[in-house]
């Protein structure tokens, strides 16, 4: 038992810190992060989006984008503990990131399966040099985790098919050029058996992007409507009929994808107990304080070794076990509890807000409103527990009254 | 990195874990807890031949020389097999603590016979209701003897060597007094979970040696090496608990289905799996700084030992429920576990203690980086 590199492992990783140090700037601590230079957008993502798209194509013309991907495809056939260890080097850096997680990470590898050859060598490797965003059209007002019951749909005419219908919760299709797209184009056939999926160009006419505005104020979201938006047949992926299929490769790969929740954590409750008053005395000398300390480093460090673990299992060739759900559960409640509680330790004060992001109150609120979103993206606490019990215990799964209904026979509780 | 035990350490679990499946140990337990045996010397004398009292004993006296790792894997399953036997207290304590011993004449005298397992050992700690701790005891050493009153002693009434915390001048250290001494009193209390047994001793002049007697830390160091140990026994026994439940939730049949197919049941199971996830990887930082006699023991120690207590805890109780009716019978092995989780909680010190210990050392360490 020991956190050492292999002979092999330290090679890549010098060569990859030597690459970071040339072309980045070093983080002096965890929370020097990259900070973009204006906030102009809705989203507040202008000139963060440009410089990670300019990021992006830095590492791809080095070979250091979408690393575990075919070199042909603009990746590096890198092996997925080399891919774990360029994200702990790059993670050292201030780098702009958070816009190419869905393309690269998920429409990617659901091309990679599903895509002819000549599509493939036509939008993967400018995928990989990041100047062109996807967005994942999935869920809609009546299927979120019922993913399945989507109504968005689909008719083909000779070779071309006609989309209408409204998707939510789009992550950035407000600024996105491609998207991946589940349709039903079945209605007759049962929930699983009639949808249909796609890729598109989102400059497609007829597609309306709507922004939503969340509880932190921020609009990263958005409502997205089709009103007859064509689509030629040469953009499914996938049989007609079999688009759950290939939306369960999509989703795997999104929950490998979705990681630990941020925002405060144990550092940031640990340093406000020692600075806060509490009846005349530092909060962490009181005793429920410091039960409260104890229960979240117990999570914390039990995260933080549960992904050790999975590196070792990668570093020896195995198969990490589907623990992400894991990290997302306890991290999404641990980040809701820390903020709430650190909040209450700061009493009155905490409630007057802060937009200061150097400023302590900032965080907490930012968190206590963020936390909510984080435990329903990605598959919300109750269907990762669903995947726990069925994917990692193998529990038998719920009984489902409408998978062998016809998808029109089944009752929606709604009139439309 | 390999933050995994090796293949040979993982062998030695298996072959363990068989051990304990073809003596059926569980069986052992409930034996004990309704005769009058205090332990199965039966099963003792199985786990002896197979080496396991002598695991982390230098052979230079009479042991395997391996390290520690080696017995947290013995560890886990002996939480699994929930075995009636005094392992705990003979190997993780009152063995470690001769071990860590600068003195050795004590060694040479007693680690073969323990490694042996002619010699049965505990560690006599707890003074009165509460946590004992490195500086409240009450026992004193003076001039080669001990006196003092300790109650609840692990496997106290089986151990034929004590291993006594007690104030020495200003110092509180450790010493040795062999149970069939002058001035030791032996009397078995009925315990909370019969598979087990304790007794309080109480010394009168008895004759002692010294172990350590120069650094009041002796003790905490003890205390952080058994916790990771009990951690992993403790994650044993969570994981044969959540498996039971398990097993019963898939056979058992309501409303026309299997109850594990009903979210209320399976999003328990999926909670005593995250606890019992959490536990175990904070136990594998625990193994790496036991063996390594690392400086973060006394975070890694309390860490694993408070997550582990938790999860044993969750899982005994979740299981009971999960099994209805029959699980809160006498009949049902659940309550087996349940006793277990609540002794091996109880055993070095309780969850508050440890919870404070753990927030103490993170502020004395400036953890976590």
């Amino acid at each position: 038992m020991d956190f050492n590199d292999t002979a092999e492992e330290a090679k890549f990783r010098k060569e990859a810190s030597d690459w970071l140090s040339a072309n980045a700037e070093k983080k002096e601590h965890s929370r020097d992060i990259y900070r973009p230079a204006e906030m102009t957008g809705e989203g507040g993502e202008s000139s963060a989006l440009q410089d990670a798209k300019d990021w992006m194509t830095k590492k791809y013309e080095a070979g250091w984008a979408c690393l575990h991907w075919p070199k042909e495809y603009g990746g590096r056939d890198a092996t997925a503990i080399e891919r774990v260890i360029w994200a702990q080097e790059e993670s050292k850096y201030k780098v702009p990131g958070g816009f190419h997680e869905i393309g690269q990470g998920m429409a990617g590898p659901t091309m990679m399966l599903y895509a002819t050859e000549e599509q493939k060598k036509q939008y993967l490797p400018p995928m990989a040099k990041g100047q062109e965003i996807w967005c994942q059209l999935f869920s809609e007002p009546g299927a979120g985790s019922d993913l399945a019951g989507i109504k968005t749909k689909a008719e083909l005419d000779g070779d071309t098919w006609t989309i209408n219908g409204q998707k939510v919760w789009t992550s950035g299709a407000h600024y996105s050029d491609y998207a991946i797209l589940v349709t039903r184009s079945d209605f007759n056939a049962p929930k699983h058996k009639g949808l249909t999926y796609f890729f598109l160009d989102m400059k497609s006419p007829g597609i309306e992007v709507r922004p939503i505005r969340q509880i932190t104020g921020g609009a990263n979201f958005n409502e997205v409507y089709f009103t007859d938006v064509k689509i030629p047949d040469s953009q499914r992926l996938g049989e007609v009929g079999d688009g759950w299929k290939v939306a369960l490769t999509t989703l795997m790969n999104e929950r490998l994808a979705v990681g630990d929740a941020s925002g405060v954590d144990f550092q940031e409750i640990f340093e406000l107990t020692k600075e806060s008053d509490f009846n005349g005395e530092n909060a962490i000398s009181n005793g429920g304080v410091r039960e409260k300390l104890a229960d979240w480093y117990c999570e914390y460090a039990g995260l933080k070794y549960t992904k050790m673990r999975n590196i070792s299992a990668l570093s020896r060739g195995d198969t990490p076990g589907p623990d992400a759900s894991i990290t997302k559960i306890v991290s999404a409640n641990k980040l809701q509890d820390i903020a709430n509680f650190g909040m209450d330790l700061m009493d009155n004060a905490s409630i007057i807000k802060s937009d200061d992001k150097d400023d302590i109150r900032a965080l907490f609120q930012g968190s206590l409103l963020g936390a909510p979103l984080i435990r329903i993206a990605g598959g919300t606490d109750e269907i990762l527990r669903n995947i726990i019990a069925e994917q990692v215990l193998g529990m038998p799964q719920d009984v489902r009254v409408d998978k062998t209904v016809p998808f029109n026979e089944i009752p929606s509780g709604s009139k439309n | 990195m390999n933050f995994e035990f090796s293949d040979d350490q993982l062998v030695m679990k298996e072959e363990v874990r068989k051990l304990f499946e073809k003596e059926d140990s569980v069986k052992r337990n409930r034996n004990i807890l309704e005769g009058d045996e205090n332990f199965d010397k039966d099963l003792w004398n199985k786990v002896v031949e197979m080496g396991l009292t002598a695991i982390t004993i230098p052979e230079e006296h009479g042991g395997i020389g391996l390290g520690f790792l080696e017995l947290c894997v013995v560890a886990e399953e002996m939480g699994r097999a929930i075995a009636p036997i005094p392992y705990s207290s003979s190997v993780y304590l009152a063995t470690t603590a001769i071990i860590n011993s600068s003195n050795d004449d004590v060694k040479k005298e007693y680690l073969p016979k323990l490694a042996a397992g002619e010699m049965i050992g505990t560690f006599a700690h707890s003074e009165e209701l509460g946590t004992p701790t490195s500086d409240n005891a009450k026992t004193t050493f003076q001039n080669g003897k001990l006196s003092g009153e300790k109650i609840a002693v692990p496997d106290g009434d089986i151990a034929n060597l004590f291993v006594v915390s007690a104030k020495s001048g200003d110092k509180v250290g450790l010493f040795l007094v062999d149970a069939d001494s002058k001035g030791v009193e032996i009397s078995k209390a009925e315990c909370f979970d019969g598979s087990r047994s304790y007794a309080n001793i109480s010394f009168k002049d008895a004759d002692a040696k010294i172990i350590e007697d120069s650094s009041s830390e002796a003790i905490d160091k003890l205390l952080n090496q058994a916790a990771v140990l009990f951690a992993f026994e403790q994650v044993g026994g969570a994981e044969a608990s959540m498996n039971m439940a398990k097993e019963y939730a898939m056979g058992r049949y309501a409303f026309g289905r299997q109850i594990g197919s009903f979210q209320a049941i399976k999003h328990k199971l999926a909670d005593m799996y995250i606890s019992l996830t959490l536990a175990r990887s904070n136990c594998y930082f625990g193994a790496w700084a036991l063996g390594n006699d690392a400086p973060e023991l006394p975070v890694a120690a309390a860490t694993a030992r408070v997550s582990a207590t938790k999860a044993f805890y969750e899982c005994s109780k979740e299981n009971i429920q999960t099994h209805g009716g029959m699980g809160a019978t006498w009949e049902f092995d659940c309550h087996l576990f349940y006793r277990r989780a609540r002794l091996l909680s109880a055993n070095i010190g309780g969850q508050s203690l440890w919870k404070d210990k753990l927030v103490s050392s993170i502020e004395r360490s400036n953890l976590p980086q």
